[in-house]
C-alpha cells in the first residue's frame, strides 16, 4: 500500500490496531479491533471518533468586487448567498444534464466559504472550481489540515469538556473554536444521523487533537465500515453509489437541498432539467426498501415488481441498530409508492421487500 | 478424526464418512463481524470446489466453496439466530453444514494442520 496517501493520524491508526484499506487513494482504517458491529453502536449510544481527513476542504474567498457565495451558486442549487455567517448547508455540484459531480458541505464564515467534498471527487472539483471561479474567488485546497468527525449522542459532553462553547452549537453551523491551543473550524454536524460535529484542524495538530478526545471516556475511535452502516441507517446518500453523474438531485430526493428562490431562478449546471423534473415530476426515485428475512441485498442487485425489473439497489446492508438488513434504490416514479411489494433479487433468487420512507433510524440532531 | 482445511479458508472435520464444515478463525477475522449465513439445505448434493454457502458480514458477502464432493445432511440452522457463533466459535458452534462424503480421496488434495498454518503465515 506503498503508494497510498496517508492522512495524519495514520501512526495513531496503527497504534490502535486499526485494519487499514486503500480508500480513494488512501490508506484509512475500515474498523478497529472491536468490530463494526460494537463501533456502530458505541456511536449509536455514546461518541465515536472518525478520521476523515481524506475529505476534502477548499475556501473560497470572494476577489475584490466580487461575492464568493454568488459565484458558487452557479455551480450547485443550494442557497449559497443566503447562508448568514456560521451557516452550513448541504449542496451538490451538478453538470448540464442535471446529474452530480459530487455532494458537499458548505460553510460560511462571514469572511468567506469552507467547502468540504468527497475524497474521490476532491481533485476532481478543485480542476472544477479553478475552471469556472477562478475569476471571482482565491480557491485554496486545505488538502492537508485533519477533519475528525465526533459522532453520537455523547459528542456534545465530550468535545465541550476541552471547548464549551461547542455545547450550544446548532446543528448545521459552524464556529472557530480553540482546542488544546489550536485554532479549529468545528461544525455541528455529521454523517450518522445522529448528533455530532466535524472539526477541522491544522494538520500538525490533528493527532494531539485525537488523541486527547479518545482520552474522554465517551469516546472510541470508529472506522469507515462503521461509518458506512451508520449513514445507511441514517438514509444519507453516497457518492458514487447511490448518487452519481447520470442521477440528479431530485431522483436522489434532494430537493430539500435546493433552495426556494433557486428552484424558480435556476443559474446552475442542469437547471433546465431539474426545473423540469420538479414541475413534472423525475422518470426515478431514490427509495428505502426492508427486506423480508435475513438476506441482504447489496449495491446492484436488481429490484423487480411481477418479474420486471424497475430499477437497482445501490445502497444495502446490515443496519445494525435495527438487527436487520436494508438497503435504499433507485426505481420508476411510477412504482415508488411506500408500501409497494417487490423482489430484491440476491444471488438469482428473488427477496420480497417493501418500499418504505427512510431514514431507517430516526435523525437525532441537536436544533437547540 | 482429522480436520483439513482449503486454500480457500474453509475446514473439514471428518468422523467416519461424514464431513463437518466451517470457516477457519483467520477466514472469520478477515470477514469481521458475521450478520447472516445463507446455508445449503439438506438433501442438496455438491461438488468439491462449489460455492454451497454463503456468509455476510456488515460490509460484504462472501462465498463459501465445499472442500469435497457429496451430499449435504445437515445445516447448522442455529446461525440464523447467532450467526456470531462464526467469529465466535468459528471451529466449533459457528459450523456451517455436515457432508455425507462422495468421494473420500478429494480430502487428499487438502492442507493438514501444520500445513494450513504455514500458509496463512505466507499471507501475512
Amino acid at each position: 500500500m506503498s503508494d497510498l496517501k496517508r492522512t495524519p493520524l495514520h501512526a495513531l491508526h496503527q497504534e490502535l490496531g486499526a485494519r487499514l484499506v486503500p480508500f480513494a487513494g488512501y490508506e484509512m482504517p475500515v474498523q478497529y479491533p472491536i468490530g463494526i458491529l460494537a463501533e456502530h453502536a458505541h456511536t449509536r449510544t455514546a461518541a465515536g471518533l472518525f478520521d476523515v481527513s481524506h475529505m476534502g476542504q477548499v475556501r473560497l474567498t470572494a476577489k475584490p468586487g466580487h461575492d464568493a457565495a454568488k459565484a458558487l451558486e452557479t455551480l450547485v442549487p443550494g442557497d449559497i448567498a443566503g447562508l448568514q455567517p456560521g451557516q452550513q448547508r448541504y449542496t451538490q455540484f451538478t453538470n448540464e444534464t442535471g446529474g452530480i459531480l459530487d455532494d458537499l458541505m458548505v460553510t460560511s464564515t462571514g469572511d468567506h466559504l469552507l467547502l468540504i467534498v468527497n475524497a474521490a471527487c476532491k481533485d476532481d472539483d478543485l480542476a472544477h472550481l479553478a475552471r469556472h471561479l477562478s475569476a471571482a474567488c482565491e480557491i485554496e485546497p486545505m488538502f492537508s489540515r485533519g477533519l475528525l468527525a465526533l459522532q453520537g449522542p455523547l459528542a456534545s459532553a465530550a468535545l465541550a469538556r476541552l471547548a464549551p462553547s461547542v455545547a450550544t452549537m446548532k446543528f448545521m453551523t459552524g464556529a472557530f473554536v480553540m482546542v488544546d491551543g489550536a485554532e479549529c473550524y468545528i461544525t455541528r454536524s455529521g454523517y450518522t444521523g445522529g448528533d455530532g460535529y466535524e472539526i477541522s484542524t491544522p494538520a500538525d495538530k490533528a493527532e494531539a487533537i485525537a488523541r486527547l478526545l479518545l482520552a474522554q471516556p465517551e469516546v472510541k475511535p470508529i472506522g469507515l465500515g462503521a461509518r458506512d452502516s451508520l449513514r445507511l441507517e441514517a438514509g444519507l446518500c453516497l457518492y458514487g453509489h447511490d448518487i452519481d453523474t447520470t442521477t440528479t438531485p431530485i431522483e436522489a430526493v434532494l430537493l430539500w437541498s435546493i433552495g426556494k428562490e433557486r428552484r424558480a431562478q435556476g443559474g446552475f449546471p442542469g437547471a433546465g432539467v431539474i426545473q423540469k423534473q420538479i414541475a413534472e415530476g423525475a422518470p426515478r426515485k431514490r427509495v428505502g426498501l426492508l427486506p423480508e428475512g435475513k438476506a441482504i441485498a447489496r449495491e446492484g442487485a436488481e429490484i423487480a415488481l411481477a418479474g420486471r425489473v424497475i430499477g437497482k439497489v445501490t445502497s444495502g446492508g446490515f443496519a445494525p441498530t435495527l438487527g436487520r438488513a436494508v438497503a435504499m434504490g433507485t426505481v420508476e416514479k411510477a412504482l415508488s409508492a411506500n408500501g409497494t411489494r417487490v423482489d430484491l433479487v440476491v444471488r438469482g433468487k428473488p427477496v420480497p421487500a417493501e418500499i418504505v420512507p427512510m431514514p431507517f433510524v430516526k435523525h437525532a440532531y441537536y436544533r437547540g | 478424526m482429522s480436520v483439513k482445511y482449503s486454500n480457500e479458508h474453509e475446514w473439514i472435520r471428518v468422523e467416519g464418512d461424514v464431513g463437518t464444515v466451517g470457516i477457519s478463525p483467520y477466514a472469520q477475522e478477515q470477514l469481521g463481524d458475521v450478520v447472516f449465513v445463507d446455508v445449503p439445505q439438506a438433501g442438496r448434493k455438491v461438488t468439491k470446489g462449489e460455492s454451497v454457502a454463503v456468509v455476510e458480514s456488515v460490509k460484504a458477502a462472501s462465498d463459501i466453496y465445499s472442500p469435497a464432493a457429496g451430499e449435504v445432511i445437515e445445516a447448522n440452522a442455529a446461525l440464523a439466530e447467532t450467526p456470531g457463533d462464526v467469529n465466535a466459535d468459528p471451529m466449533g458452534k459457528g459450523w456451517f453444514f455436515k457432508l455425507r462424503l462422495g468421494n473420500p480421496a478429494d480430502l487428499d488434495g487438502l492442507m493438514d494442520q501444520a500445513a494450513y498454518d504455514a500458509f496463512v503465515k505466507s499471507l501475512s
